[in-house]
């Protein structure tokens, strides 16, 4: 698996570390114990394209997100996360 | 088939051409008592409970390939009870007292090989932390060594022991850990569940739930037809959330890939487990020569039984810190199976709020040790609605009320566990 950054161009896997899932949204502060609950424990788990959270330490240490196929690690598309610069590349 | 000295003398004498199949290759029938999803090692054992112990023998093992096709036939046969917190101390313990007579238990020689574990350490911190966790072993009545440096002198010889940056202290060592051959320990359940009339179903995948107008489990529907079941219990680790969401449930849990390394045959060298304590590296030698070995996790979300070179990698360089001269090893084979990586780091054995639905999952990369206590105290759970008192922290909802049993203290983070 390799990834290609928009701020690095394509690099190895080594220099990524991943968090997870993208969707998961943190709920606001006065949300119900429910909602945390769902956001910090509860995951879809998908077997299948994943949009996901990366890091990239090795290289811009830009926050990423890749869309990836589970089943095949195919990556389809790798964007910045919002806030990580993304105004630089025109995303 | 009964197995013993003079089975095998018979066959030997007659060239080995009348050896039976160990188990029965059954077709579905229309109804059973229970029906557990997963013909793994959790799932058999959970079958032969059942019918052993509970004396509930109308049960079918559905599983969607082949016996030890799936985690069952991936993992580096570690077996060990050294477990620091309540609920894993005792648990795994009870799955050790398993292990040692399992083979009597099964009439089926699992090569349980108690060669012993040994956890290196490398600092006076990390020495400290050791000490502790033995401490807490000794005191549930587990066996655990401290041994210094000395010791491992003349145990081990080839250990890089001066290593600058992570010279070799002492370790923990629990004798009566050590191995079993996977493979057989599959083979042995279905060998025993079937003498008891377990039915084991192979190439069925379930692909849905029944449920009844209150939404009570009440069959299945397969690849190979609808089957009805008094209760359903799944021990699908790898896909557990896959097979949750057919009854409509989300489940505390990632799906990870762990690989593992054999490399070429080599004369005796590593006399038992050994684990690297300023890595993760884990190596043991099996009965054909081979040097078994595996580290972490690749970290990213997986369902593909491979994984990447970045961990391929950092394995073998723990591997080249502790025993240098494993360089001149050539790899054999490698590979990667699926862990149900839990929030906590540890596994799910509870009733799920579906009714009439068991689940047992969130094995981590721990799940092949597990197998005989996991499979008692999910057959337990399942004859009698209750948990086994080994087995009460387990709990679903435990994540919700705030009592999770993190063994490393990493927090909701399933790919730090």
């Amino acid at each position: 698996m390799r990834i290609t950054c928009p701020f690095c161009g394509e690099r190895e896997l080594g220099e990524f570390t991943y968090l997870g899932d993208a969707k998961p949204q943190r709920p606001a502060a006065d949300a119900s114990e429910e909602a945390v609950y769902d956001y910090v424990y509860l995951r879809d788990n998908i077997a299948g394209v994943m949009s996901e959270h990366w890091y990239h330490g090795g290289g811009c240490r830009a926050w990423l997100k890749v869309t990836r196929n589970t089943l095949t690690h195919e990556i389809s598309a790798v964007e910045p996360a919002a806030g990580a610069g993304a105004a630089k590349v025109g995303a | 088939m009964k197995y013993s000295i003079f089975s095998l003398a018979r066959a030997a004498l007659s060239g080995h051409k009348n050896w039976k199949p160990t188990w029965r290759d059954a077709a579905p029938k229309d109804r059973y008592d229970v029906v557990i999803i997963g013909g793994g090692g959790h799932g058999l054992a959970t079958a032969w409970f059942l019918a052993s112990e509970f004396g509930i023998r109308n049960v079918a093992v559905l599983e969607k390939g082949w016996i030890g096709s799936g985690n069952a036939g991936r993992n580096t046969t570690i077996i060990r009870s050294n477990y620091g917190l309540p609920g894993n101390t005792g648990f795994y313990e009870l799955s050790m007292k398993l292990w040692e007579k399992m083979e009597q238990d099964l009439n089926y020689n699992a090569m349980v090989s108690q060669r012993g574990v040994l956890n290196l350490y490398h600092s006076d911190a990390q020495r400290d932390a050791f000490a502790r966790r033995g401490n807490t072993m000794r005191i549930n009545g587990i066996d655990a060594e401290l041994l210094d440096q000395a010791a491992l002198r003349k145990m081990l010889p080839f250990l890089n022991f001066d290593n600058a940056r992570f010279p070799v202290q002492g370790g923990l060592l629990q004798r009566r850990g050590g191995t079993a051959r996977h493979d057989a320990v599959v083979w042995g359940y279905a060998h025993a569940a079937s003498e008891l009339g377990v039915d084991i179903i192979q190439n069925c995948e379930v692909t849905g739930f029944t449920r009844d107008a209150n939404g009570k489990v009440i069959g299945v529907e397969t690849s190979r037809g609808k089957i009805s079941a008094g209760k359903v219990g799944m021990a699908v680790a790898g896909s557990s959330s896959r097979v949750a969401a057919m009854a409509g449930l989300r489940l505390p849990i990632e799906s990870h890939v762990l690989q593992a390394f054999v490399s070429e045959a080599i004369k005796p060298l590593i006399p038992g487990v050994m684990t690297f304590g300023a890595g993760h590296f884990y190596v043991s030698q099996s009965d054909k020569g081979g040097l078994v070995f595996g580290g972490d996790i690749d970290g990213y979300n997986s369902y593909a039984q491979r994984g990447n070179l970045p961990v391929m990698e950092d394995v073998c360089e723990g591997g080249m810190a502790l025993i240098p001269m494993i360089g001149r090893v050539r790899l054999l084979r490698q590979w990667g199976g699926i862990m149900d990586m839990s929030m906590d780091g540890s596994p799910i054995i509870d009733k799920s709020p579906v009714d009439g639905l068991y689940i047992n999952a969130g094995w981590c990369y721990g799940g092949f040790k597990a197998t005989p206590g996991s499979g008692f105290v999910f057959a337990h759970l399942i004859a009698r609605d209750q948990s086994h008192k080994e087995a009460a922290l387990f709990r679903l909802d435990r994540f919700q009320r705030g009592a999770m049993i993190d063994e490393k203290g990493q927090g909701a983070q399933p790919n730090l566990h």
